[in-house]
């Protein structure tokens, strides 16, 4: 250790200082010491002086002196060996505030030379006759474990606090259930290089359940969490055991400290299961409504946990809060985080007694200052509409208001809105559409775009200057975003499908532009595809382009069922908060499709596994469809992905295909077809460079040079024929890549 | 659990700061710094930065933040900060930068009692303030306390030690309620509840059995409350209520009784909600009309609803104006009122209301013209008010009995506020 002492500044005089004769002197000393570590200055020079007034009479002094300890043992482990002394001695003092702070902080300090002298003061501390002591003490064992597993499992510490559990003193216990939990969650996570799941160090049989039963109700705020946590784990052995336990945990309800409303919740969620009394299970249910209200007069971050996790709840339980929606109301001066989530719940607790006032809450809201909250509330409105009936009359009443407002965003919001209540109610309100096509120069945002777009190509034949409309963003296509982009050329196809006289020169005019000049792979694909479907047979075509979409639902939950149930276990935990499983966001990269799939089989056979992977790409899809702003992916289904859609629509698949009926041959005959004859024809200089397809080239050519319609059909037509015989081969091919 | 402990001040300096896991390195609070406190785009009180996620509560001009690494539970994140805070309240009065700067010796100590290895301890600032205390303490009085403190501070009634002793024995309960209203523009009621607090200040000696009972009804289904109207006989129907950790949560479920060991001084027995038959003390009657775009005109009358001997006092309301207002004159019988062009708003102080009577404000806010075609957003008048010895649930304190050992009397007295602060809105 050498170490240049310098002669002069902050250190020089604090070293001074804290080698004074006088005691006040040396403790205002470390103080400032302290107060300088704080702000992140380098104070570790002073060691080996702080540690000299570490033995003292005076408690705060000591624990200041510990407090720099725990922040600079790691870097000075030579030095630290030198209080080990103080410590150890410390440990038997008559003062168990004294043995207390030092067995805690000797767990902090982290220094290895430390952690060999701690297990016999730890040994002493679990046994002392002072609770405090006992419960500082209990604690301690995990920090070791963090540091050092080993030595935990050599000295017997697990044996030791599995004894405590049924200790007399309700705050040791909690907090030999806190220790045990955290070794447990250690332990059980650490990758087991036996491949085996790790033994947990934690089982809670029926004997230690009764033991936290008991202290449940005598432990402080934290210790019930705590406990109620553990509790959550446990397997009961029968219904009755889940039953017994529900009633012991209903009582926590009532806690002051939501976390411990929260915990309980979790706790009674997933025992419920085992409870087949329906009697129970409603009155479970009903007692556990109150408490969750009350949730939201606590303070805003609280509040916002809680609103989260009443989302998820609600998805397991529709009926909790059935008859409670005013209370999610908005008042003006909530955090828009709370609001936001507020909303999500109106939506989901929205039924035929409660639209009208929802509806008129909804409206108030689209006239705030929050623009994103505003949006929120349209997109809201929308969703009221999609999930009622009954109410879409209204629904749609209130957006006409607001659309009469003229504030941009507004109407652009109510606009996109709309798109879906046409997606669920086809032909229905149709009278709104001169409405919506009045506001069209005050659209600039892409999605509000796309939408209107989209109703204009829906209704072609209903609107009379459906062609005018769409001839303005055909002008303007290459300015316009990918999305739009899409849907106009969606949009301009569809009006030439109903109305083939009028939008002749558009349909050419949008595909030449969409294959010539657009720089999106999607849109130049997309508008080949149109060009070789309309010039092959515009009988298909019209099967694929207008062919029947089913009406979209509004999901009951946004989360895949098996992931709804792994989420009510961790109520009020982030992953709860979140929506997501925890290891999505812990980040080590744990959640593989075989860590889902072993998952999955834990919770059941492997049949269900299957079926949960199943459930969960069902669900991904069905957040698609929620996901109302993706309109081009939702076209794409149809469209480009015809194969898929060959249940629904087998006429448009055959057409598709010529003669073959099995639809791989089609996309075989597409994809395959191509590679096989780039060889031999090499690109053409249009402007497609590589990517160049003929077959969708061969169309263009027709077309491009200014032949009319029939003759394009025509060549259009044989283009299929050639690829055909050699199907066999690509097949094979593509099978080998496999 | 937590990782991390910090208090940053507004620019971001760290006043606090204390690891308690070896999973973050105190360089995190850089990473906090510059996406949450310099970040003026933050919409969540929780953010994840990789696996690292940072729970922040912004109070007064500081930012309490938590760190952890893994899975934690939130919602005992946030309510030990919101513990911290009124731990800091209970001992400095009051908590903002200068009380942390000049205290932080004092909250070190703290933190480390409240938080063991990420898990939070025993956080009853009563409890604590036995032997963490601004005074220096001599080491031999303590040795032979502490024996004392530590059997409380972990035994079955950790929030009372045991040799407390008054002259006189008295127990003040304050019944504070807080209304909050939603009132729509045509005057309907869309949500108004009530959220009580019972706060109790015990000065008893002894370990004193206290039993406590209410007109209350507690109701938990909905589908019977219409069944039970007719035996209600004056009782008031509570949603939901939340007790102090000293009460005896089972005594509670099995028959209603409110049975507990009450702390020494100062704690907030009970939380409740009532939603049925609120009183509303203060009636608004607005009348807000756009004239052109130039002006607005404003008719807004008060009316106190409840008994003339009674007073609502500390009235405040704000009412919203155009943002492009340039002035407003005002007219009003009482109290006074002006325009604050910083907050958009006319702020009318009456200091005292008799029940019954019905000030009413008279103005006109001249706007100058924008080019914006927005319309006004409206936003509600807001109300504060304070009215003594009335509660808006009707809730009422049947009895308080005191039960100890050496039998003594005890004095008890009781005072009802109704109150609001920010949740009582008038559209219009």
């Amino acid at each position: 250790m050498n170490r240049a002492a310098p002669k002069k500044g902050e250190n020089y005089e604090l070293r001074a200082d804290l080698n004074s004769e006088y005691r006040e002197k040396r403790k205002d000393a470390i103080k400032r010491v302290i107060a300088n570590m704080t702000v992140g200055k380098d104070v570790s020079g002073l060691f080996p002086d702080v540690l000299k007034n570490m033995q003292t009479e005076d408690i705060e002094q000591k624990k200041l002196v510990y407090l720099y300890l725990m922040n600079y043992a790691k870097t000075q482990p030579e030095l630290v060996i030198l209080a080990v002394n103080t410590f150890v001695r410390d440990t038997d003092d008559p003062n168990p505030l004294v043995r207390a702070l030092a067995i805690r902080t000797m767990g902090c300090l982290r220094a290895d030379k430390i952690i060999d002298y701690l297990a016999d003061p730890l040994q002493k501390c679990l046994r002392d006759e002072n609770p405090y002591v006992r419960k500082t003490a209990a604690l301690c064992v995990a920090k070791l474990y963090e540091m050092k597993p080993e030595l935990v499992i050599d000295n017997g510490f697990l044996e030791q606090l599995q004894d405590l559990v049924s200790d007399a003193n309700p705050m040791v216990v909690a907090n030999a259930v806190t220790a045990l939990s955290d070794i447990h969650v250690a332990a059980t996570s650490e990758p087991s290089t036996s491949g085996e799941p790790q033994p947990g160090v934690f089982n809670i049989n029926t004997h230690i359940l009764s033991k936290l039963l008991i202290a449940l109700n005598e432990c402080t705020e934290w210790g019930r969490v705590s406990i109620l946590t553990a509790l959550s784990r446990y397997k009961a052995q029968d219904d009755k055991e889940s039953e017994h336990i529900c009633e012991r945990v209903v009582p926590q309800f009532q806690h002051a400290n939501a976390s411990v409303v929260l915990a309980a919740v979790k706790v009674i969620m997933i025992h419920m299961r085992h409870v087949h009394r329906p009697d129970l299970v409603k009155q479970l249910v009903r007692k556990m409504a109150p408490p969750l209200v009350t949730l939201l007069s606590a303070p805003p971050e609280v509040q916002w946990v809680a609103l989260r996790n009443i989302s998820l709840l609600l998805q397991k339980r529709p009926d909790i809060l059935q008859n409670e929606m005013r209370v999610f109301f908005c008042k003006y001066n909530d955090p828009s985080y709370v609001k936001v989530e507020k909303l999500d719940i109106m939506i989901k607790l929205a039924g035929d007694n409660n639209v009208d006032s929802l509806l008129s809450e909804l409206k108030e809201y689209a006239s705030e200052v929050d623009v994103d909250f505003v949006r929120k509330s349209i997109k809201a409105i929308g969703q009221c509409a999609i999930k009622l009936d009954s109410s879409a009359d209204r629904c749609v009443n209130v957006l006409l208001e607001l659309i009469g407002t003229r504030v941009s965003y507004v109407v652009q919001e109510a606009v996109v809105v709309m798109k879906d209540i046409f997606r669920k109610y086809p032909s229905t309100y149709e009278g709104v559409i001169p409405t919506l096509c009045a506001n069209l120069e005050e659209l600039d945002e892409p999605e509000a775009k796309a939408s209107l777009i989209w109703i204009i190509g829906e209704y072609a034949n209903k609107i009379d200057n459906a062609a005018e409309l769409l001839e303005v963003f055909v002008n303007t296509f290459v300015e316009e975003s990918y999305a739009v982009q899409l849907q106009t050329l969606s949009a301009v196809v569809k009006l030439f499908l109903k109305k083939p006289d009028s939008a002749q020169g558009l349909v050419q005019k949008v595909l030449n532009t969409a294959t010539k000049d657009c720089d999106s792979p999607d849109v130049r694909d997309r508008a080949y595809i149109y060009w070789r479907l309309l010039s092959t047979d515009p009988a298909a075509a019209k099967a694929v382009v207008l062919a029947h979409r089913p009406p979209i639902t509004l999901p009951r939950t946004t989360v895949p069922p098996i992931v709804l149930e792994e989420l009510i276990g961790d109520i009020s935990s982030l992953a709860s908060v979140y929506h997501k499983p925890a290891e999505t966001f812990i980040g080590k990269g744990r959640l593989g499709a075989d860590a889902l799939q072993r998952k999955a089989a834990e919770q059941d056979d492997e049949v269900s596994a299957q079926k949960a992977l199943q459930e969960i790409a069902a669900g991904q899809q069905a957040e698609n469809l929620l996901d109302f702003d993706d309109v081009p992916a939702d076209e794409d289904r149809p469209t480009g992905l015809a194969a898929t859609s060959f249940t629904s629509t087998p006429a448009a698949a055959n057409l598709i295909s010529g003669k073959s009926t099995n639809p791989l041959d089609d996309l075989v005959s597409i994809f395959g077809g191509a590679s096989m004859e780039v060889p031999q024809q090499p690109p053409r200089a249009n402007g497609l460079g590589g990517l160049s397809s003929p077959i969708a080239a061969d169309p263009f050519a027709s077309l491009g040079g200014g032949a009319s319609r029939t003759p394009g059909l025509g060549s259009g037509v044989t283009s299929p024929v050639p690829t055909q015989s050699r199907q066999q081969q690509p097949q094979e091919d593509l099978l080998g890549l496999f | 659990m937590i990782s991390g402990f910090f208090v940053f001040n507004q620019k971001g300096e760290v006043l606090i700061s204390r690891l308690y896991r070896t999973d973050v390195k105190r360089s995190i609070s850089d990473v906090f710094r510059i996406q949450v406190v310099s970040n003026s785009d933050v919409r969540s009180p929780v953010i994840t930065l990789g696996s690292t996620s940072f729970f922040h509560v912004r109070v007064n001009n500081l930012y309490v933040m938590a760190v952890s690494k893994n899975n934690a539970n939130a919602a005992l994140v946030f309510e030990f900060c919101y513990r911290f805070i009124a731990i800091c309240k209970s001992y400095f009065g009051k908590i903002d930068e200068e009380s942390v700067k000049g205290n932080f010796v004092l909250i070190y100590e703290l933190i480390d009692e409240i938080l063991d290895f990420g898990y939070p301890q025993n956080s009853e600032a009563d409890t604590l303030k036995m032997y963490i205390t601004t005074e220096e303490i001599k080491y031999a009085s303590v040795a032979e306390n502490s024996s004392k403190i530590t059997v409380q501070a972990t035994g079955n009634t950790s929030w009372r030690r045991n040799d407390v002793r008054y002259k006189k024995n008295e127990a003040f309960v304050d019944v504070v309620e807080t209304v909050n209203l939603l009132m729509s523009s045509k005057g309907t009621v869309l949500r108004a509840d009530v959220d009580g607090h019972i706060v109790m200040r015990a000065y008893l000696t002894g370990t004193p059995e206290c039993k406590f009972g209410l007109n209350d009804k507690l109701v938990l289904d909905r589908a019977q409350r219409g069944n039970s109207q007719s035996d209600s006989g004056g009782a008031v129907e509570l949603d939901d209520c939340h007790f102090h950790q000293c009460v005896r949560l089972e005594g509670f479920d099995t028959d209603r009784t409110i049975s507990f060991i009450p702390p020494d001084g100062e704690f907030e027995l009970m939380k409740y909600r009532s939603t049925t038959n609120v009183n509303l003390p203060l009636k608004i009657l607005p009348t807000v009309t756009e004239i052109g775009t130039s002006q607005v005109s404003y008719i807004v009358t008060v009316k106190g609803s409840f008994s003339p001997k009674l007073s609502a006092t500390n009235v405040v309301l704000r009412i919203p104006t155009p943002l492009n207002t340039t002035s407003v004159d005002c007219k009003v019988p009482m109290g006074k009122a002006k325009y604050v062009p910083a907050e958009n708003v006319i702020i009318w102080k009456i200091p005292r209301i008799q029940g019954g009577s019905e000030p009413t404000f008279t103005g006109t806010a001249q706007l100058t013209s924008t080019t914006t075609k927005q319309a006004w957003a409206r936003p509600p008048i807001d109300v504060d008010f304070q009215v003594l010895m009335f509660t808006a649930s009707g809730l009422l304190v049947r009895f308080l009995k005191v039960f100890e050992k050496s039998n003594y009397n005890s004095v008890k007295w009781v005072r009802y506020l109704t109150k609001a602060s920010g949740s009582y809105q008038i559209r219009f």
